[in-house]
């Protein structure tokens, strides 16, 4: 091995990843200061769990232990497991989600960097198609009492209709899109006590952490401007589009990039490198699709938030997203854009 | 009028580290007491030893000629004896050996007679070999012959002529003070470089972090017309031949292809400075300027002969103690050298010395997490995540197909990877498992079209023979049948190796002794061999050859001897 480069820039995984943790500390600290700090009992609970999972993991897999236990991606995937969730599902739940996505979406494909599918998605996915109603129990707005919270987690006391209240997607879904509906997209916003100025109460708030963390990310190159940009900017599209056809039934661009999972997903879930596309044009694919089945899923699915299925849909596709959009090589760019020669 | 830049994708920016070496002027590194001078040191052929042991050789005087036009002539670096013609270790990755003539040098550094030659009453062609004959090679790390490069392609001829002064990778500072304190004579090899070109117009690019060669080289080339020197952004590798062609010109040349197919062609500085000692000095390429930095107490650039022994070049800068590798070229294509005691080669532009603080080893290995940051780097506008999959797996046909051939291994990719993946290292295993595929195919495919055609051949003569049979016992069998006379009256006479037949009958002797008449004409027909008839110069061309393989042979037979 010959070894050139002998330089390095400082710069290793376990810095990537925890640049991306830092990122997510305002959205955190928003979070806690609207819904009460049993989120970070969860974030807690699910970062001991991707440890343990993946100690376990790394050990029946002989791989180096310290090397990879302190690369950080496992916080990452945990982080992102305890953001999606309520902040009052059982303990339980988080648990065993987080030691799914940990040793069956990471470890059995291969572990750090072998994984197809977003680890923290899949976590999404099984559990809302396995508990559809633990994982619909969020937290009213107001409900920070700390005690009474862990009582619901720890399931001394069920959660209570005075405590759980439909997020405003749910909201939204249910008076208008269900068989039903006879409302209308402003008489919703108008009169439910979830809606805030722009789009949930408190979690606008938190949305826009999410984005400070995100801009940062990207000031930091940790990701490119290609999938917040792509997926916001064809989410707002499409639903402005619609908005404007037909605006007592579909809400607004505003209301549906601050809403739900969508700035979190945009900055943070479907700029995960290892399961996205990696080319340019790829990535403004993937993040486009990821927006497109977002939005769809949001109006017409069974779920209140499409973007877990959404992303993982996209995951699928990469493959084929990565090989159809290879970019020219140096000195090659007459040969047309995909001019590889066979 | 300034030249509107052009970016190339990609590039690094790692700390430039030039400062160090170049607060002293060049300095002459001292004469060691041997010269170990490799008779291969340029791309193409190898040169054959034109001197034997024992012998006074000149300065400058020729110890190898080149070998065909792809390949550059040796020189004597200085005057004296030569110890013998042995094989030594080169500074090379491979650690290979290779035939060097040993020069004991007399300290006298008496020159061969130089003719200097005005280049402008010369034709091109005669100036191209005056420089294959002086071995000019690219100084810039390639060694690339120069006379080639300067050879019209199918664009009709070289209109511009890119002059490279960047120096982009960081410690080296050997072109930079060539260009601060010998400007003029760079800018008399360019006007010669582009007399042979026929060049209208001269692009000196030089990296912004040059102030000072900026200026001396702008000063030097006031009076040319058509000569311009462009600062260009100082990002690495805007060094990189196709980057400068691409920053200057926008031409972005692929891999395969060479600038004269579109009009242009680069030239190091370096390269220029010797173009011009050989043509209107009659000096050959015997020296080069080298930067010795890195973990050292007195950095600087010297002016050394080649074959020089890196360690004797090392005393004069007082390496640390602390320092554990020295790294020929810059800290990002260079390689670690094996040892010390190898030759300076013409490709040699640095030696650098590291420590482990200087230049810290790469941390352990981790799995492609797929960031992108290579992509983003790479300046050949590659994927090297994808390459790297394909490299590790041996999809080589992929790896091609995603143009690893492309690469120019000039490490941006590795050095920003967050996963300390050695990705170059990579890329070359892979391109020379390709190379190796090829060679074995090509072998193989010589092999079996050599044996479908003897197969084809002893079938063929077969079927002849037995024609040729069948048609002469009809013919014998016809004659006997008419009762005409035997052939024996018409065939000469029988040779004395003929034996004696008295038992048999008139006719069947006749019939053999025309058999026999038949074989001698036939041997006498015989062609010569390729070697009889040839005119006194290939005979005594075929001589020399045999005498060089015998030499060959018992050089062979005699270990190397261990440099000391």
């Amino acid at each position: 091995m010959n070894g050139s480069p002998h330089l390095h820039l400082p710069i290793s995984v376990r810095l990537v990843m925890l640049k991306v943790l830092i990122a997510l500390l305002p959205g955190i600290a928003v979070y806690v200061w609207f819904f009460g700090a049993a989120i970070l009992v969860q974030i807690a609970l699910a970062s001991a769990a991707a440890l343990a999972g993946e100690a376990a993991m790394l050990r029946l897999r002989g791989k180096p232990m310290g090397l990879f236990l302190a690369d950080g991606s496992a916080l990452v995937t945990a982080w992102l497991i305890a953001l999606t969730f309520p902040p009052i599902v059982p303990w339980w739940l988080t648990v065993s989600a987080t030691l799914f996505a940990i040793v069956v979406a990471k470890h059995l494909y291969g572990g750090l960097g072998q994984n197809p599918f977003n680890p923290a998605m899949v976590a999404f996915c099984v559990s809302i198609i396995a508990f559809p109603a633990l994982m619909s129990q969020w937290p009213a707005v107001g409900f920070t009492d700390f005690a009474a919270q862990m009582r619901v987690v720890l399931q001394s006391q069920s959660a209570q209709d005075a405590v759980t209240m439909a997020t405003p997607l749910d909201a939204l879904r249910t008076q208008l899109h269900t068989p039903e509906a006879r409302a209308t997209v402003a008489g919703v916003l108008g009169s439910h006590a979830t809606f805030g100025n722009i789009g949930g109460k408190g979690w606008e708030w938190i949305a826009l952490a999410y984005l400070a963390g995100g801009l940062w990310l990207l000031q930091q190159r940790i990701i490119t401007w290609h999938v917040p940009v792509a997926f916001l900017g064809v989410l707002a599209l499409i639903a402005g589009g619609f908005s404007l056809g037909n605006p007592e039934r579909f809400a607004g661009p505003t209301f549906h990039v601050i809403t739900g999972g969508a700035m979190l997903g945009a900055f943070f879930i479907a700029t995960d490198p290892v399961s996205g596309a990696t080319t340019p044009r790829g990535k403004l694919l993937f993040a486009a699709g990821a927006a497109l089945l977002t939005w769809i899923i949001r109006n017409f699915g069974a779920y209140p938030d499409g973007m877990a299925f959404a992303v993982l849909l996209m995951n699928m596709c990469v493959p084929l997203i990565d090989m159809g959009t290879q970019p020219p090589v140096f000195g090659r760019k007459d040969e047309g854009r995909n001019g590889r020669t066979p | 009028m300034l030249a509107t830049l052009f970016k190339f994708k990609g590039g690094v920016k790692p700390a430039s580290h030039k400062d160090e070496s170049t607060l002293a002027p060049i300095a002459r590194a001292p004469l060691p007491p041997r010269l170990v001078v490799p008779l291969r040191q340029s791309a193409g052929g190898t040169p054959q030893p034109l001197v034997t042991a024992g012998q006074k050789v000149f300065k400058g005087e020729r110890i190898g000629a080149p070998e065909g036009n792809f390949s550059a002539a040796i020189h004597a670096p200085t005057s004296g004896i030569v110890l013998g013609v042995e094989s030594h270790m080169l500074p090379h990755p491979s650690g290979l050996s290779a035939p060097c003539v040993v020069i004991e040098p007399d300290g006298e550094e008496r020159w061969i007679e130089r003719v200097p030659v005005n280049y402008a009453t010369e034709s091109p062609d005669a100036l191209r070999d005056l420089l294959r004959d002086s071995g000019v090679v690219g100084l810039g790390g390639a060694t690339f012959p120069s006379h080639l490069k300067l050879k019209p392609g199918t664009a009709g001829r070289i209109g511009t002529l890119i002059v490279n002064g960047a120096e982009c990778e960081p410690w080296i500072t050997c072109d930079d003070l060539l260009m601060r304190e010998r400007a003029g004579e760079i800018v008399h090899g360019i006007a010669i470089l582009r007399h042979i070109a026929s060049a209208d117009r001269v692009l000196i690019g030089i990296e912004d972090n040059k102030p000072q060669a900026i200026a001396a080289m702008r000063a030097a080339s006031a009076q040319a017309t058509g000569v311009e020197v462009v600062p260009v952004p100082t990002r690495y590798p805007a060094g990189g031949e196709k980057q400068l062609i691409r920053v200057l010109t926008g031409i972005e040349i692929p891999y395969g292809r060479f600038g004269t197919e579109f009009g242009v062609q680069c030239f190091n500085v370096g390269t220029a400075w010797s173009v011009h000692r050989a043509i209107e000095k009659g000096e050959p390429l015997v020296s080069r300027i080298v930067t010795l930095t890195g973990n050292v107490e007195r950095p600087g650039n010297f002016e050394v002969s080649i074959g020089t022994p890196i360690d004797e070049l090392l005393k004069l800068v007082a390496p640390r103690a602390d320092t554990d590798r020295y790294i020929m070229g810059g800290p990002m294509m260079g390689f670690t050298l094996p040892r010390t005691d190898l030759p300076l080669t013409k490709a040699a532009n640095c030696i650098l010395a590291a420590s482990p603080a200087l230049i810290p080893h790469p941390g352990p290995e981790m799995p492609c997490i797929r960031c992108g940051a290579c992509t983003r780097a790479c300046p050949a506008e590659l994927q090297p995540h994808e390459l790297y999959w394909f490299a590790r797996a041996k999809n080589f046909g992929k790896a091609q197909e995603y143009g690893i051939f492309d690469c120019i291994e000039c490490g941006c990719c590795a050095y920003v990877c967050p996963s300390n993946i050695r990705l170059v290292d990579y890329y070359r295993f892979a391109k020379s498992s390709m190379r190796t595929l090829e060679r074995e195919k090509a072998a193989a495919d010589a092999a079996r079209e050599r044996f479908e055609f003897r197969n084809q051949r002893e079938e063929r003569e077969k079927t002849e023979k037995a024609a040729r049979l069948a048609a002469k016992t009809a013919a014998s069998r016809q004659a006997i049948a008419d009762g005409e006379k035997p052939a024996a009256a018409q065939a000469p006479p029988v040779t004395d190796s003929a034996p004696a037949l008295p038992q048999l009958d008139e006719t069947k002797r006749a019939l053999i002794a025309a058999a026999f008449a038949r074989t001698q004409a036939q041997k006498d027909s015989v062609q010569p061999k390729n070697t009889d008839n040839l005119t006194p110069e290939k005979q005594a061309e075929i001589r020399e050859i045999e005498a060089r393989r015998a030499q060959v042979r018992e050089m062979a037979k005699t270990p190397p001897e261990e440099p000391v």
